[in-house]
């Protein structure tokens, strides 16, 4: 039993970095601009397509830079000639423009790269084992994920508290008109924060890609969780992301790894099999480990609409 | 605080009201008969099979785009999860139409469609009561996550999702009120028929209600809603709660016209299709939802059967109405015609189809482009011949290319740089009407 939570635990962890690198851009989006990003999880996979083909060109170690770099610049071309027009539409508009955009990213990605998933690897350089915990491997891979996702953190935490630029962003959104008047270009201002927090999907998908499969309906099924991440953190609180990426990760890892069901704790109980409320009761937690996320996002927002870090509602 | 009240004020192109018909006035119902006589005879004149089952989609299209307008164009509720009561209807429809199967119980086919309605009025209340204390961003992620869990909650009930599979069911040893044989599928679009025209009214009429003035009133301004007398919570709730009951009638009448019912049906794409037809057509109107409903199931059926790229021609569209027509296809076409009738369009009709033009032409070069791009990269040999716009021409090339970019060129630049300048300069900085942008 120990070694079954270790495990769940270490890989708990793992997958939760995972999904803090996707929706940290996604929550400095929301926090900063107001847009939920529907098509987040797209650009999280165009950042796995760019380094499969660029790193068959460079190598691993430049298109982790390069990568990310591009997917920005693709989020700097969509919010100039697309958001930016809808902005004065209204949030709804918005939220709909990023709808469309996650179809089109998506159908697009299918016919460049095929509806197959594609061969991305790990580098050779990171391909070893570097420990060894109860005759499990865990290679190096793995540890760079973990570290990656803590330099991103750290970063992006800085940036935003620490230095100017990081002011100038937080004052744009409580008080356009003022820092306008202060003489910065407030749109400039926002569409630097939607490259950034696209980049950062971009980074989650260079790494997740590998870790995963990368396959164009990998938007579609990351697409869900990242939102219930952000929602659940707390709109706008990277710190909140984090903390909910970690909680969501070792839960579902828990859910899958540790099978119980009601029946198998109270296992004095007899209860039938042959009606609806045995179906819950015989359930196992292995089922129950896709729909854990959506309920904890429905009761978070409930009973806590502004998520465990948040500082106002959505 | 509304999110929707900001679209409102700040797109004042955007007629949105309750268009009223007034009542006891013949003279301005004579489109809906015509709609109805037009909607009688369909059949005969497309009569494949393949036809009839579109038609019967897109009445169910319709009702449950309709009911899908009453959350996001009456009350301002943005819904990601309206899926979820179309399909849970269309399950408890199932079940109880394989009870009548096996045991012959003594439901009519024709009342199935309320069995679906009243399974999603119950679920509409179970999840409405949760998710209506809050509007805007939060009721989106609200439903969004509603969605996603019963979506992926099939996994766990697959007795009653009926697992990968589905359910199947069998709608012709069934007893009938009227004594129909219901095994062609011209007698169940007649039944549709005959649904959609009292879904019709029913919503219509529910938009003339003090309920569905406050819907309004409460999109536009809940604390003046509330300062008046009335808990914009309740009102959100009851319509929901409406809106849930006819799209369990859609999911009803789904499981009698298709007699197999899947996971599918609670998925986020169902959702995301009705938002994207509502939207397309024009939440601002009664009829856009409808006129989108008929557009996208038309659309949807013809496109994928001449092109690989119809999701691309889709998401595109839908981008191109959210960014240039926020009043949706339907809406452009009832400005244009106001246009038209207040003589806006004298003197400028030449400029207007000259700038019509030149959009048909953009798109063409677009299309042009898009197939082009799918066939080198969908099919086995790229190099292979294939029939582009009637010429017979070889992805390969660097000609078809060429050609078909400078068309999109063309189009785009005639169109941005002297088409729509004059147009703005005959008509004077301050129009209105006229061009969709």
């Amino acid at each position: 039993m120990l070694e079954t939570i270790v495990f769940s635990l270490i890989n708990g962890l793992l997958y939760g970095m995972l999904l803090f690198m996707m929706s940290s851009g996604l929550t400095l989006i929301f926090g900063m601009m107001g847009v939920l990003n529907f098509a987040h999880a797209s650009f999280y996979m165009l950042g796995a397509y760019f380094a499969y083909t660029l790193g068959s060109v460079t190598g691993f170690w430049i298109a982790l830079f390069l990568a990310p770099v591009l997917v920005g610049i693709v989020g700097a071309v969509v919010e100039r000639y697309g958001l930016r027009r809808v902005h004065q539409f209204g949030h709804v508009p918005e939220l709909l423009f990023t709808f469309g955009l996650a179809y089109v990213v998506d159908e697009l990605t299918s016919l460049f790269w095929g509806t197959v998933p594609v061969p991305y690897k790990m580098p050779d350089s990171l391909n070893f084992t570097l420990f060894n915990l109860y005759n499990f491997d865990y290679s190096a891979f793995k540890i760079f994920i973990l570290a990656v996702s803590v330099v991103m953190f750290v970063c992006l935490y800085i940036l935003l508290k620490k230095t100017r630029a990081g002011l100038i962003i937080q004052a744009s959104l409580s008080r356009p008109d003022m820092v306008s008047a202060l003489g910065h270009n407030v749109p400039r201002v926002f569409m630097m924060v939607f490259a950034i927090g696209c980049a950062l999907a971009g980074l989650g998908g260079v790494v997740g890609g590998i870790h995963f499969v990368t396959e164009p309906g990998m938007a579609v099924t990351m697409g869900p969780i990242v939102f219930v991440v952000v929602v659940l953190g707390g709109l706008g609180s990277v710190p909140g992301a984090l903390i909910a990426s970690i909680l969501i990760g070792v839960l579902q890892t828990l859910a899958l790894s540790v099978d119980i069901s009601l029946a198998s704790i109270f296992s004095g109980i007899d209860v039938s099999r042959d009606n609806f409320f045995s179906t819950i009761w015989y359930m196992e937690s292995i089922r129950l480990a896709p729909v854990l996320p959506f309920l904890l996002l429905v009761l978070t927002l409930i009973v806590r609409p502004r998520g465990l870090m948040g500082k106002r509602e959505a | 605080m509304s999110i929707v009240q900001d679209q409102r004020t700040s797109d004042k192109n955007t007629t949105i009201t309750n268009t009223a018909v007034k009542p006891g006035r013949l003279k301005s119902l004579w489109p809906w008969l015509a709609l109805f006589g037009i909607a009688l005879v369909l059949p005969f004149i497309f009569d494949s099979g393949h036809s009839v089952n579109m038609l019967n989609h897109m009445g169910i299209a319709i009702i449950f785009a309709l009911s899908y307008n009453m959350l996001l164009g009456n009350t301002g509720l943005l819904s990601f999860g309206h899926s979820v009561y179309y399909g849970l209807g269309g399950f408890v429809a199932m079940h109880v139409l394989r009870v009548i199967n096996d045991s012959g119980l003594g439901i009519p086919i024709e009342l199935l469609p309320l069995v679906g309605a009243f399974a999603g009025l119950g679920f509409g209340i179970l999840f409405g009561s949760v998710s209506t204390r809050r509007a805007g961003v939060v009721f989106a992620m609200i439903t969004l996550g509603v969605g996603a869990l019963v979506h992926s909650s099939s996994l766990m009930f697959s007795d009653f999702f009926g697992g990968e599979a589905g359910l199947f069911g069998n709608r012709v040893d069934v007893s009938s009120l009227f004594g129909v044989d219901y095994g062609p599928s011209e007698h169940v679009y007649y039944l549709i028929v005959a649904w959609v025209l009292i879904s019709v009214i029913a919503i219509y009429l529910l938009r003339k209600t003090p309920l569905g003035w406050m819907a309004n009133a409460v999109r536009d301004n809940p604390e003046r809603a509330q300062f008046v007398g009335y808990n914009p919570q309740m009102v959100r709730f009851l319509q929901f709660a409406l809106a849930a009951f006819f799209a369990g009638l859609a999911g009803g009448l789904f499981v009698i016209a298709d007699e197999i019912i899947s996971a599918e049906a609670v998925s986020a794409q169902v959702s995301g299709q009705v938002l994207l037809a509502s939207y397309l057509g024009g939440i601002g109107y009664f009829l856009g939802p409808v006129f989108g409903a008929i557009l996208v199931t038309f659309l949807a059926s013809f496109l994928s059967s001449v092109t690989d790229a119809w999701v691309l021609y889709f998401g595109l569209m839908f981008i191109g109405v959210v960014m240039f027509a926020p009043q949706g296809l339907f809406g452009v076409l009832h400005q244009q015609s106001l246009a038209i009738r207040d003589g806006q369009w004298r003197g400028t009709t030449l400029i207007r189809l000259y700038m019509l033009l030149t959009m048909v032409v953009s798109v063409f070069g677009l299309v042009c482009v898009v197939e082009l791009a799918y066939h080198y990269f969908r099919s086995w040999d790229p190099s292979s011949p294939f029939d582009l716009m009637g010429f017979t021409v070889n992805a390969t090339n660097a000609l078809p290319w060429v050609v078909s970019f400078a068309i999109l060129i063309a189009g785009i630049a005639l169109l941005t740089a002297h088409a729509r300048p004059m147009l703005a300069r005959r008509t004077g900085a301050d129009s209105k009407g006229g061009t969709s942008s």
